[in-house]
């Protein structure tokens, strides 16, 4: 034995953040493209949802002299083609793997690692996000050609729309983190997880453009974290807001994902005393 | 080792108990269970202390379930430990600070760190860019575990196609990678053939020796024990039951001695020397009580024409069985 050697140096805290997500976006794409025709067969599956909706509210906007509250179906159109593409860009770490990952081991490997586990999770989907955005496109123009949507953007919407859903993407990644680490509490989380889902459906503008719901659903909206995943965003770039109210919108996005990111640092304190690191 | 003394690891009265739901089979249980949840407190690990000084290499001994697992668990900081203490490199394990997780590591034979579908060198960028390792540094190191394993033609193979000897050892590169003080193995050799047991052992007590690491060992392979441990802690139902050299394992536990003694004419009975384990021609190997192996060592010699004569520890597989024998019977 020759007595420990030197630590070895370090880089500093920021080059090594930002190296971390570099590299585990690329391992993300590389693991994506391997399952490229898996991939594809998911998005297929997930335009199901999105044209349903569309067929539904465009028949209705037709027997109601080609609007419904003012939408016409060529806005409908947009709305939910541009759906889509928002849908991809919040996908997050679902709450029910959370008993999958702690079972297979995975959440010990990153409890091991001097990092939080949480930049895991945002550079992987992150990563895995540029091959679903690139596999999107052509499925997007099939859906262009078919239902002919209107849009007219500005310089600006595209900005904000593309800031917008990176937005969207860390507040859903919050939320369903928080949720998730229920697992650490109850083996019956479930309920909680189907509670959350079906007011994000309701609330987040995903089954319908929020200014098709009742007042008071608006109202309520606009008190959760909800709509800015899914309906400002879409409305960014297809809903003609005021450069008050997109740069309001971001505004709101900073201010959901920093309350989310307090809530997950204090819940992961608590929550991962309890881990009793079963399975592996 | 005084409260003083530079020890990596000192643990003081270490204790984990996990409450675990239980309920009887059939559905009317099941139901009951829904209003009613019965839980048993399970002392997994029970008021252990023991201390390691750098650079040790510890076997850490018992049988399924006797409380290696939690106890590296709560070593590494994965667990909380319900009382007592434990210090790392001077660490309070389950407060995970950075710079204690930079310092160790914990290899779990049955675990997969590595990127399943990709080569084992993108899992090692990976983990470069985790413990924040400078590429120059990185590269040396990674480059000085591959060749110690020799496995430079495995690593450019997704992960997913090697086997399991194979997957094991770049596990190892991967988890030393940051070049840890301390290592915790569990088990690092289960399920491998014995020619990849023997490269991982002689891997670890390279790195040992290259690094000067600390290490602590479950194993159920005692060829792993003796190859790598001088000491060991021997844990059963969550408690010390021996800590100290191994050799003194033998001493202490072990009732008899084994006699191979190669005879000029051995046709004759031996009974009388003592249990006869194995006769092979002129060959013959007896079990003798420990206290009269040097007396009957004697008189095989005054007795009969012996051409060779040996007196053997038994195995120590053997005196594990009799320590948790003894124990159990207490």
């Amino acid at each position: 034995m020759t007595g420990f050697a030197a630590p070895m140096r370090r880089e500093s805290w920021l080059r090594a953040m930002a190296d971390f997500y570099l590299t585990m976006m690329r391992t993300a794409i590389q693991t994506q493209l391997q399952y490229r025709a898996a991939t594809y067969m998911y998005l297929v599956g997930m335009v199901a949802e999105p044209v349903i909706y569309l067929v539904v509210w465009t028949t209705i906007a037709r027997s109601h002299a080609g609007q419904v509250a003012g939408i016409t179906s060529g806005e409908f159109a947009a709305y939910y083609i541009v759906w889509t593409l928002v849908r991809n860009m919040n996908i997050v770490f679902t709450p029910y793997g959370w008993e999958w990952r702690i079972r297979e081991g995975q959440l010990s490997a990153q409890l091991l690692r001097p990092l939080h586990p949480i930049h895991y999770d945002i550079a992987d989907f992150a990563g895995g996000k540029v091959i679903w955005v690139l596999l999107y496109l052509p499925i997007a123009a099939g859906l262009t050609l078919i239902f002919k949507p209107t849009l007219n953007v500005t310089p600006l919407d595209v900005i904000v729309f593309s800031v917008a859903i990176w937005g969207a993407y860390l507040i859903r990644t919050m939320n369903l983190w928080l949720l998730g680490m229920v697992t650490f509490w109850t083996t019956r989380g479930s309920a909680i997880f189907q509670t959350y889902m079906m007011a994000e459906l309701l609330l987040s503008g995903r089954l319908v453009p929020l200014q098709l719901m009742p007042g008071w659903v608006q109202g309520a909206a606009s008190w959760l974290p909800f709509k800015w995943t899914f309906f400002f965003p879409i409305e960014a770039l297809v809903g003609h807001l005021s450069t008050a109210s997109l740069l309001g919108g971001l505004g709101m996005q900073t201010l959901w994902t920093a309350i989310g990111g307090c809530f997950v640092w204090l819940f992961w304190r608590a929550s991962v005393k309890r881990y009793s690191a079963v399975g592996n | 080792m005084g409260p003083e003394s530079p020890a990596d690891v000192r643990v003081t009265d270490l204790s984990k108990t996990f409450s675990v739901p239980e309920r009887e089979a059939g559905l009317r249980a099941a139901v009951r269970s829904l209003f009613h949840r019965k839980t048993r407190a399970v002392r997994a690990v029970d008021a252990i202390s023991f201390e390691i000084g750098p650079g040790e290499v510890v076997g850490f001994l018992g049988p399924n379930g006797a409380g290696k697992t939690t106890t590296l668990k709560m070593l590494s900081g994965l667990l909380h430990p319900t009382s007592g203490q434990a210090s790392v490199l001077g660490f309070l394990p389950s407060r995970r600070e950075k710079d204690f997780l930079r310092g160790i590591t914990l290899v779990m034979g049955n675990r997969n760190q590595l990127q399943w579908d990709l080569p084992a060198l993108d899992s090692f960028e990976l983990n470069r860019a985790i413990y924040r390792l400078r590429r120059d540094d990185f590269v040396a190191m990674r480059d000085e575990l591959i060749e110690l394993l020799e496995i430079d033609d495995l690593v450019r193979k997704p992960v997913r196609n090697l086997s399991l000897g194979e997957r094991m050892k770049v596990e190892i590169v991967g988890s030393l990678l940051h070049r840890p003080r301390v290592l915790f193995l569990d088990e690092p050799t289960i399920g491998l053939d014995v020619t990849m047991q023997k490269r991982i052992r002689s891997f670890i007590a390279d790195y040992n020796r290259r690094h000067g690491a600390t290490v602590l060992l479950t194993s159920h392979y005692m060829a792993d024990v003796v190859a790598l441990c001088r000491r060991v802690i021997v844990i059963h139902h969550g408690r010390v039951l021996f800590d100290g050299d191994l050799a003194a394992l033998s001493d202490r536990f072990a009732a008899y001695k084994t006699i191979d003694v190669a005879l000029v004419d051995g046709t004759g009975p031996l009974d009388s020397y003592g249990e006869v384990l194995q006769r092979d021609g002129d060959r013959v190997k007896l079990r003798v009580p420990k206290a009269e192996a040097a007396p009957i060592a004697a008189r095989l010699l005054g007795e009969l024409q012996v051409a060779d004569l040996t007196i053997e520890e038994p195995p120590i597989e053997d005196v594990i069985e009799v320590v948790f024998a003894q124990k159990a019977a207490e």
